[in-house]
């Protein structure tokens, strides 16, 4: 995945756990709770769902790696370099 | 083919900690002895008509897109739309305590927390400012405090509330919606009834019970979930402390990481093999309720009642507690789902009264015994609640009723006890490494709190890093 796939990977796994969420106009570098209504339990959905749809850990100490969009694409880079693209909620 | 979970019941509770654990992609069953799905709140058939238990109200109404509220954590969670739910909000509802023959007070609320103000207002006008500053007071959802789990509820109500039939009147549906404890409960408790039903409000999925309990099976298995009908659980197998798996009624036993049991406390200590607790035993709850079910000739509207529920008390004192009779007719809910405003109305109106009932009474008779005593316990019920709604009886074209025998057999309650052990497991935590308690007797109460339960319960096993399921 590309560095932009990854932002889109987010915004997926974002919009198949809240999808009442208007997610277009995204900024990368403010946290993400600050722009949408995510709770403590909604990160953990998004951890799930990459644990699920890229087989990748995120252990509970680098949970804040993943505050925001850049956060995100910064930390699991490496991680989903070689991974392909899933998209459920944004397809089409 | 070993499980990472096994959920026991197929109620709330069970249902959506199998919906969060599945999401996870954990292999997950969820067991449940009975054909019908739904626990306490559940549905059933008779005379080709559908009759639904439990699920007067779904509280802790809120619009759609309401932030940091339970109601839109629970449906983010479960990944239900606000939408798909299709509620159908309250027109209102009433407590009423009658004094005497001639004075009835009433206190009279809606999802909008001003009317409920305004009916204090009118009641008790000196009382209005103390009724804000007890509004204002109460312990939030997850704030509450040691002292306010061990405060009693009436004794805080009367430190704002000098007149003691106010304190009377606002027990009245915080206490039927959902105490385990008679006459009282914590001012933590209190906090979370009162915003549920009081600040929040009351609704009805379109279609009743049926149509919730569907949903959730509906994405538990489209998540990978297992569900098991008629597989109910005889022991849970466990060696060293640690749950091992469980074997079922017909002698199958199936392996598994973790069990979350929604049985009950005392009910679950039995099957991982602790001797049956006495009838009398504390923790085994004292409420439990007789409940009709009346299929009417004509909409409650139509009969001159626009109220949602009644919760009513028929004598000066609340008398939520076992009765020594069989059935106590001076406390009951009336419920009419056909006054939520509902744009698909149920194929027939009907009205449901609900009132506290003597459980050993009920599993004592023998069958003739059982149903004479069934009728003659609802004629006087429905006596009482026409005394606080509308003719019921010259409407009825078919009744249905259930006592706290039927409560027992179907969700294996102890006592039939419709809200649990009064000694409550807030963390769900047992003795046994990888079991733990879901559903009415972790201390959440309604359609809300038990879905609520087994949310953060599945939640915390996903997280726990020892919990064996990553």
């Amino acid at each position: 995945m590309t560095r932009d796939e990854i932002v889109l990977a987010i915004k997926d796994i974002i919009a198949t756990i809240a999808p009442d969420e208007e997610l277009g106009g995204l900024e990368m570098e403010v946290r993400l709770r600050d722009q949408i209504e995510l709770d403590s339990m909604d990160f953990l959905d998004i951890v799930m769902e990459l644990r699920k749809r890229y087989g990748v850990q995120v252990p509970e100490e680098d949970y804040m790696q993943l505050a925001t969009l850049k956060g995100c694409v910064d930390y699991l880079g490496p991680k989903l370099e070689s991974k392909a693209l899933v998209l459920t909620a944004l397809k089409g | 083919m070993r499980y990472d979970a096994l959920i026991l019941g197929a109620g709330m509770s069970g249902l959506a900690a199998g919906i969060r654990l599945a999401q996870a992609g954990k292999r997950v069953a969820v067991l449940e002895r009975h054909y019908l799905w739904g626990g306490l709140n559940s549905f059933y058939k008779r005379a080709g008509r559908r009759f639904e238990t439990g699920l007067h109200a779904l509280t802790n109404f809120v619009p759609k897109g309401t932030p940091n509220v339970p109601l839109t954590r629970i449906l983010r969670q479960l990944r239900i739309s606000h939408d798909a739910l299709r509620l159908a909000p309250q027109r209102h509802s009433k407590s009423a305590l009658r004094l005497s023959s001639d004075e009835t007070l009433v206190l009279e609320y809606s999802n909008d927390p001003a009317r409920m103000r305004a009916s204090v207002e009118r009641l008790f006008p000196a009382e209005t400012a103390g009724f804000e500053r007890m509004v204002a007071a109460l312990p939030g959802y997850s704030d509450a405090t040691e002292a306010d789990r061990t405060t009693s509820a009436r004794a805080r109500l009367a430190e704002f509330v000098r007149e003691p039939r106010l304190v009377e009147l606002l027990m009245i549906a915080p206490l039927f919606y959902g105490s385990p404890t008679e006459r009282d409960m914590s001012w933590a408790e209190y906090g979370i009834l009162f915003r549920s039903i009081h600040l929040e409000g009351m609704a009805r999925p379109e279609g009743g019970i049926k149509a919730l309990l569907d949903l959730l099976i509906e994405r538990f298995e489209a998540e990978g979930g297992e569900l098991r009908m008629r597989n109910g659980v005889a022991a849970i197998l466990h060696t060293h402390g640690r749950v091992t798996g469980v074997r079922l009624d017909d002698g199958t036993e199936l392996e598994c990481e973790r069990v979350l049991s929604s049985a009950g406390l005392v009910e679950t200590e039995a099957l991982c093999g602790t001797p049956r607790a006495n009838e009398d035993d504390p923790r085994i709850g004292r409420l439990s309720f007789v409940e009709v079910c009346c299929v009417l000739d004509r909409t409650p509207l139509e009969l001159g009642h626009d109220t949602t529920i009644v919760f009513y008390s028929d004598s000066e004192r609340f008398l939520y507690e076992r009765p020594e009779t069989p059935v106590e007719p001076r406390a009951g809910v009336i419920t009419c789902p056909s006054n939520y405003l509902t744009s698909a109305p149920d194929p027939e109106p009907f009205v449901r009264v609900t009132c506290p009932a003597n459980h050993g009474f009920w599993t004592s008779l023998d069958e003739t015994r059982y149903a004479a005593e069934k009728v003659r316990a609802v004629d006087a019920m429905l006596a009482a609640a026409e005394s606080f709604s509308f003719p019921i009886r010259p409407h009825i074209l078919f009744r249905d009723s259930f006592t706290p025998r039927t409560i027992e057999r179907f969700t294996g309650h102890r006592g039939g006890a419709v809200y649990g052990s009064p000694l409550k497991r807030r963390d769900g935590q047992t003795d046994l490494a990888g079991l733990e308690l879901i559903g009415t007797d972790q201390g959440l109460v309604g359609v809300v709190g038990a879905l609520l339960s087994g949310i953060s319960i599945a939640n915390r096993s996903v997280l726990a890093p020892s919990g064996g399921l990553s």
